[in-house]
């Protein structure tokens, strides 16, 4: 250091120490605006899961309620019976003679004028290529090859055994694939990219083919096709969205129904059994197991790959031989001495004369303390949840059922569903799964990975459990097994190795929550089955974005998905900030604001790095609540005439209002009743413990158009929503308020 | 009075840090046992607001790291010093005018603008070690493809909004 002799060289000094100072500053702007980005897309990334989460959670509970109003519901009359059954048509598995009806997609005609793909069967190789083709160019298959395939691919499944063995001295390859949910276009790149399954190309597809996207039905008519025509080469495992309950939450009930419209029920039906006969495991050369979820300390190979795995029709009703009435009696009486074995539902109370505070805690910790696993019965851990349940206990829902008069008598009649008190025992020991069957299969098909030792409940989905590296271990040794894949899981790399590499999460569906959010991934085993991971994004327009586009992209679609959801517990918030706002100033600060928050939403979510985004203006640097909770939902909806508070207990409740819709709909026309739609609400809304009054309901059946004769188009209701939440997140906040705009102020004529 | 007001307004001031240090701690905390990754602290101190240069950084690191490096930084350790930054309002962000003013150093003549082989160079050679990957980053959201010159100024305003 020190100055130079010359001038020159002092000013050349000078000006080389200015650049590096320049250039540091420079840098660390870049790197602090960069950190930001990678902030938000992990905040982004937990948004959106526990917002997946959440729903399946409710989906479970919803669930268990209807569950136990089958085992503890007495119906008076053969209205409420037949009400009920229709709610539990679809429980039923079909018999062997009903599967014989199905064949009457022979009689189905093909008209000259259809173009799709034809099929003959037996099915060829080039078949299965022509159907890839031909979705490609969004075809569409004719019903009757729908059924003709379904009804060949149930006849290959009824053949494998629960747990599927596979060689790979016959093939080069075997490739394994995670979750498709329905993105065709994964499933073509895949094929473009790996080469079509043959003889040397071996394939597993890891369950989960279904829900959300919109091509389910063209993936499973690919994946069955190509096992027709590739038996030994060609396997699939089920994963838990196979499964007809979920699928009426998650959109595949919906897909079918509306590309089929004269056949897709019977489609349907069919589908609900051969989902029931797909493979629960595929092991390769006695080393490698895969399965959809995972496992838990009870999981016990040899008796999955003896039971009956067509029993269990779906993973969400545990409607098991043990339980017919008398018995979940004493069940319910014995319910704070029950181990971990036995299930009850979540909001059973002790003694069925009076439920009393606190019940379930007790019962949970004599759950977790000798359990393992697998129960979707989930005790609230939220006191304020349960004391609703206490003030609306079932007993009183149940009498205010018995005494609604006039259930709708139904036009067509299904063959009834025998209650459980009435059933022949013989006959239900013979379609019913026992608990531990059943509680093996959910272990399988729901439970994830987690980093501590040990193994406990899957709070957060509600069905199968979290297992350590311990389990696994354990697991892996006791079967003489190398590693374990496994799907169910999103992640932001397509796949992931846990428990030092011996489990691996493998996700083929790229972009599941939103453009950019994550890829996709399929994994190869080679010589000695050594994993090799392919990674993809099937999407060109995600190529050209800079990482900071492709991140603000999504997080903008989680931050609208959070908002909506703020706005949806848009009561409850107001009662949690006046809590904080004593003196009655109108105002909070942002700490209790985030305290709030989570005390009401429950999603865990980092709400101090998120705040900017959901709180954009402050009054010293507080929170003016109540006209942030407006902004909200102005957002949201510009139906002014329908009151705020419905609207906001429909909106919340939306994804569990179709499904009952769905569920009551057994015809699935699409249409229920005016009648029908008042009764579902009544049941409704005291299980989620809202308080509506008769004529708001009757306002809003006004206010959307409910145009045919004492009957509700539920796509047309719950579009209703979708339309505004589209209309809404497009032009944003300025459209929104320009149609709330008073027309009389307005000087510009045309404002829709 | 007033002491005992100012006292109790610090307290509040530091559990309000708190919170938030966790919050941003445990987004990368993946295995839910109050570590991250030390490749992830630098992240983590930056979205706390902070705007430290990478040699400042490793010197933070070195305060919160274990005797014995793991690889892993425990929130016990990471949580006082961190406290200690954000009270004593260490690393500020720089303020846009002063980023202008380090582009214009960069460009003398004044011109607006840097050429990408000039931004590159700069990047590289000057200042602190800035890798391949950042500068392709950098690039990508920087550059106009027409002239194929990065307009600082509009960067800047572009990057700016980004920020709360």
């Amino acid at each position: 250091m020190g100055s130079g002799t010359s001038t020159q060289h002092h000013f050349a000094f000078q000006n080389a120490e200015k650049a590096f100072k320049a250039a540091v500053l420079i840098q660390r702007w870049y790197r602090r605006y960069m950190a930001r980005l990678e902030m938000r897309r992990h905040c982004t990334w937990s948004i959106f899961q526990s917002i997946e989460y959440a729903g399946q959670q409710d989906q479970v509970k919803l669930h268990n309620f209807f569950s136990y109003l089958v085992d503890h519901f007495t119906p008076n009359n053969h209205n409420e019976r037949d009400f009920l059954n229709r709610m539990f048509t679809e429980e039923r598995s079909p018999q062997d003679s009903e599967m014989e009806s199905c064949r009457d997609y022979e009689s189905i005609e093909v008209p000259d004028s259809y173009t799709g793909p034809r099929l003959s069967f037996p099915l060829l190789p080039d078949h299965a290529t022509a159907l890839v083709e031909a979705f490609r160019v969004k075809q569409r298959l004719h019903a009757r090859y729908v059924l003709n395939l379904l009804y060949e691919a149930r006849k290959h499944l009824v053949q494998l055994p629960n747990i599927n063995r596979v060689s790979t001295c016959y093939s080069e390859e075997i490739t394994v694939c995670g979750d498709l949910h329905g993105q065709l276009d994964d499933l073509i790149f895949i094929f473009y990219k790996n080469g079509l399954p043959s003889p040397e190309r071996a394939y597993v597809f890891n369950g989960d083919f279904v829900d959300r996207g919109k091509d389910s039905v063209e993936i499973l008519m690919v994946l069955f096709a190509f096992m027709l025509v590739y038996p030994k080469e060609f396997h699939l495992n089920r994963g838990n969205h196979e499964d007809h309950m979920v699928n009426l939450r998650y959109g595949f009930t919906k897909e079918v129904m509306h590309k089929y419209k004269t056949h897709g029920k019977k489609i349907l039906k069919l589908l609900q059994d051969v989902f029931c006969w797909l493979p629960l495991a595929t092991l390769v050369d006695e080393k490698v197991l895969i399965l959809h979820g995972g496992v838990s300390d009870m999981t016990d190979l040899e008796f999955l790959a003896k039971l009956d795995r067509h029993k269990i029709v779906s993973t969400m009703r545990c409607k098991t031989r043990k339980e017919d009435k008398k018995q979940a009696e004493e069940k319910g009486k014995a319910n704070q001495t029950s181990s971990a074995g036995t299930p009850s539902p979540w909001f059973l109370p002790q003694s069925h004369s009076l439920p009393t505070l606190p019940l379930c805690p007790s019962t949970q910790k004599a759950h977790r303390a000798g359990r393992s696993s697998s129960v979707p019965c989930r005790v609230p851990l939220d006191p304020k949840e349960l004391s609703h349940w206490v003030r609306h206990s079932v007993d009183l829902e149940l009498e205010r059922c018995r005494q609604q008069a006039g259930f709708p008598e139904l036009k067509e009649k299904e063959e009834p569903l025998p209650l459980a008190s009435e059933a022949d025992p013989e006959a239900e020991g013979r379609r019913e799964p026992t608990q531990e069957e059943w509680s093996q299969v959910v272990d399988i098909l729901w439970s994830d990975p987690m980093a501590q030792e040990g193994c406990k409940a899957n709070t957060i989905r509600g069905g199968g459990c979290y297992f350590g590296p311990n389990v696994t271990e354990r697991l892996l040794q006791k079967y003489n097994l190398q590693f374990l894949i496994r799907s169910h899981e999103c992640k932001p790399e397509g796949y992931e190795f846990c428990h030092s590499r011996k489990v691996l999460t493998i996700f083929s569906a790229s972009n599941y929550y939103e453009v950019g959010s994550n890829r996709g991934a399929y994994v190869k085993l080679g010589p000695a089955l050594t994993p090799h991971i392919v990674q993809f994004q099937a999407n060109k327009a995600t190529h050209t974005l800079t990482m900071r586009q492709r991140i603000s992209r999504v997080g903008e679609s989680a931050l609208r998905a959070l908002r909506e959801k703020l706005f949806a517990h848009s009561s409850d918030l107001l009662v949690e900030f006046k809590k904080h706002d004593k003196d009655k100033t109108g105002l909070i600060t942002l700490s209790d604001w985030a305290a709030a928050v989570e005390s009401v939403l429950h999603l865990g979510l980092p709400w101090r790095m998120l705040r900017p985004q959901l709180v954009s203006s402050l009054t010293d640097n507080k929170l003016e609540y109540k006209s942030w909770l407006k902004n909200l939902a102005k957002e949201q909806f510009s139906h002014e005439n329908i009151q705020s508070s419905l609207l906001e207990a429909l909106y919340r409740n939306r994804s569990n209002l179709e499904t009952i819709f769905r569920i009551i709909d057994s015809d699935h026309s699409g249409f229920i009743s005016l009648d029908e739609f008042r009764q579902t609400w009544k049941l409704f809304s005291s299980h989620m413990n809202i308080d509506v009054t008769d004529d708001c309901i009757c306002d809003l059946a006004r206010s959307i158009d409910f145009n045919k004769d004492g009957h509700i188009d539920i796509n047309e209701f719950l579009e209703a929503f979708r339309l505004v939440e589209q209309s809404c997140s497009k032009g944003y906040a300025s459209d929104c308020q320009a149609t709330n705009t008073n027309n009389s102020d307005c000087s510009s004529p045309d404002i829709h | 009075m007033a002491d005992d007001r100012d006292r109790e307004g610090a307290e509040i001031a530091v559990a309000e840090f708190h919170k938030k240090i966790k919050e941003a701690f445990e987004v990368f905390d993946h295995e839910s046992n109050n570590t991250v990754d030390v490749r992830e602290i630098g992240t983590i101190i930056r979205s706390l607001g902070c705007c430290p240069s990478e040699g400042e950084l490793h010197d933070l690191i070195a305060e919160v790291e274990e005797e014995e490096p793991t690889g892993y930084i425990r929130f016990e350790k990471f949580l006082p010093v961190m406290t200690e930054v954000l009270l004593e309002r260490r690393y500020r962000p720089i303020p846009e005018d002063t980023l202008h003013r380090a582009f214009e150093v960069l460009d003398p003549a004044k011109r607006g603008f840097l050429s990408k082989e000039e931004l590159i160079k700069y990047m590289t050679e000057e200042g602190e070690p800035f890798s391949q990957e950042e500068m392709e980053e950098m690039l990508s959201a920087a550059i106009d493809p027409e002239s194929n010159s990065i307009h600082y100024k509009d960067y800047i305003t572009m990057m700016v909004i980004d920020e709360n």
